[in-house]
């Protein structure tokens, strides 16, 4: 679970989210907002990858000011663009990067390598170039890559924004099939129709936080 | 040239990575100290043979070179007008021949276990302050991210092409070096978030 207690992000003057305090626990939340709305910030918060201006960000009690690295260990995240967290040049070894940092054993890393290129029908392009993969590909790469290191929660910065609606499906298929909790930041009103819980941001603050069947058409009409 | 690995199980695929490298060595080596075009030609012939040994074709041979066909040609033309046309030809088939011997190492070795095996032997320079898991990440990194750099810039010369502006250096190299430090900003925080120890 993850605890936001009056936290506020500013960049110089600029106020980018204003005093949130958030409870979450529920296994699938989505964050959604217009473009600028601090939704990537928000995101980044969850993993200490960015750190509140004031207040404190507590994942299942550790601080992430303070426990950077093992909130990290315990947060997954799939950025917006998997080109640039595709680290390592071939599949199977961008795979095994995460697990190796994490000190897996070899044996460990090889039988979880098979079972999610397995799951994701990507078994022929274990040893395939990462760059000469499609887009769907690489972002199946990516999320793949944060879920073999096995973290008890995944935050995913629009993961569905470069696919196709094939892919878009894959995703949303794959993600319904975690068994961790998941936090999807995304623009894509569909992927999150069964979610547990959806929250708008609008301009820092929180605008709607509830049921999708609510706040989806709240949203709606703030944008029209 | 960065194209790598091309997977199968032929006796120099499953040679140790650490004994392809100093037999690439000892070969460029010899081919640098030869001075004769007919040895150099004999060589030539006998890297070209080891491609099928190594399952690859005379296509995938010919294509390690033809990036730097333009640069040959250029060598050639140069040498022929200076030195004479056995000079250049000698000149310029070394260099096709050490591509080609080099191609064939990373042709058939996992860029993984080039890697594993250039960082084992960093190990011996630890005392001097290497760290070989650094330059490992480092040489992954560039292997990655080299052909993305690639792509990025055909995207910003086909974006400048449409305003007219492909031939500026300056429209070109701006907008690619704000992308590429964006892109390294991702990157740092992506190895951060998949749990490297810096
Ligand atoms: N490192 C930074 N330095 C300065 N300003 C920043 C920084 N990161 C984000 N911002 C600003 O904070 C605001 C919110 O950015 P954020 O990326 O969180 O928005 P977003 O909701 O994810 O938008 P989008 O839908 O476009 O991805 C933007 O105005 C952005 O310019
Ligand atoms: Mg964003």
């Amino acid at each position: 679970m993850i605890k936001l207690q009056d936290v506020s992000v500013s960049f110089g003057k600029r106020t980018v989210l204003d005093n949130l305090s958030l409870d979450l626990t529920e296994r699938r939340i989505a964050v959604i907002g217009a473009n600028g709305s601090g939704k990537s910030t928000f995101a980044r918060l969850l993993n200490g990858l960015a750190l509140p201006t004031t207040g404190e960000v507590l994942v299942d009690q550790l601080n992430t000011r303070k426990k950077g690295r093992d909130v990290r260990r315990k947060v997954g995240f799939v950025f917006q663009n998997p080109d640039n967290q595709i680290v390592m040049p071939v599949v199977e070894e961008d795979l095994a990067f995460g697990m190796k940092n994490l000190g897996f054993s070899k044996a460990d890393i090889a039988s979880k390598t098979d079972e999610i290129l397995a799951r994701y029908n990507m078994s022929d392009l274990r040893e395939h170039p990462a760059h000469l993969l499609s887009g769907g590909q690489k972002q199946l790469l990516a999320i793949s890559g944060v879920l073999v290191m096995t973290p008890d929660i995944v935050v995913m910065d629009e993961p569905t924004t470069l696919l196709d609606l094939r892919n878009k499906r894959r995703v949303a298929r794959a993600v319904a099939a975690l068994d961790q909790m998941v936090i999807t930041v995304t623009h894509d009103l569909d992927l999150i129709a069964d979610y547990d819980r959806v929250i708008a941001i609008d301009e820092g603050r929180i605008f709607a936080d509830g049921a999708p069947a609510e706040v989806i058409p709240a949203y709606e009409r703030l944008m029209a | 040239m960065l194209d790598l690995y091309s997977p199968g199980g032929s006796l120099l695929h499953r040679l140790p990575p650490a004994a392809k490298m100093l037999a690439m060595m000892l070969g460029a080596t010899l081919l640098f100290i030869n001075q004769s075009l007919p040895l150099t030609v004999a060589a030539t012939l006998v890297i070209l043979a080891l491609y099928p040994i190594a399952q690859l074709t005379l296509k995938q041979a010919f294509a390690q070179v033809r990036p730097l066909l333009i640069i040959f040609m250029l060598f050639f033309a140069v040498q022929w007008y200076f030195s004479g046309l056995e000079l250049a030809a000698y000149v310029v088939l070394r260099l096709a021949a050490l591509i080609l011997l080099a191609s064939l190492v990373t042709l058939t070795t996992k860029s993984s276990d080039m890697i594993d095996s250039m960082t084992r032997g960093l190990r011996y320079l630890q005392p001097l302050g290497v760290n070989p898991e650094k330059v490992s990440l480092a040489i992954s990194l560039a292997l990655r991210f080299i052909p993305v750099l690639a792509q990025i810039t055909r995207e910003v010369r086909e974006a400048q092409k449409t305003r007219g502006l492909e031939r500026s250096v300056i429209a070109v190299a701006m907008p690619l070096a704000i992308r590429a430090i964006k892109m390294a900003d991702e990157i740092s925080d992506a190895i951060d978030s998949r749990g490297y120890r810096s």
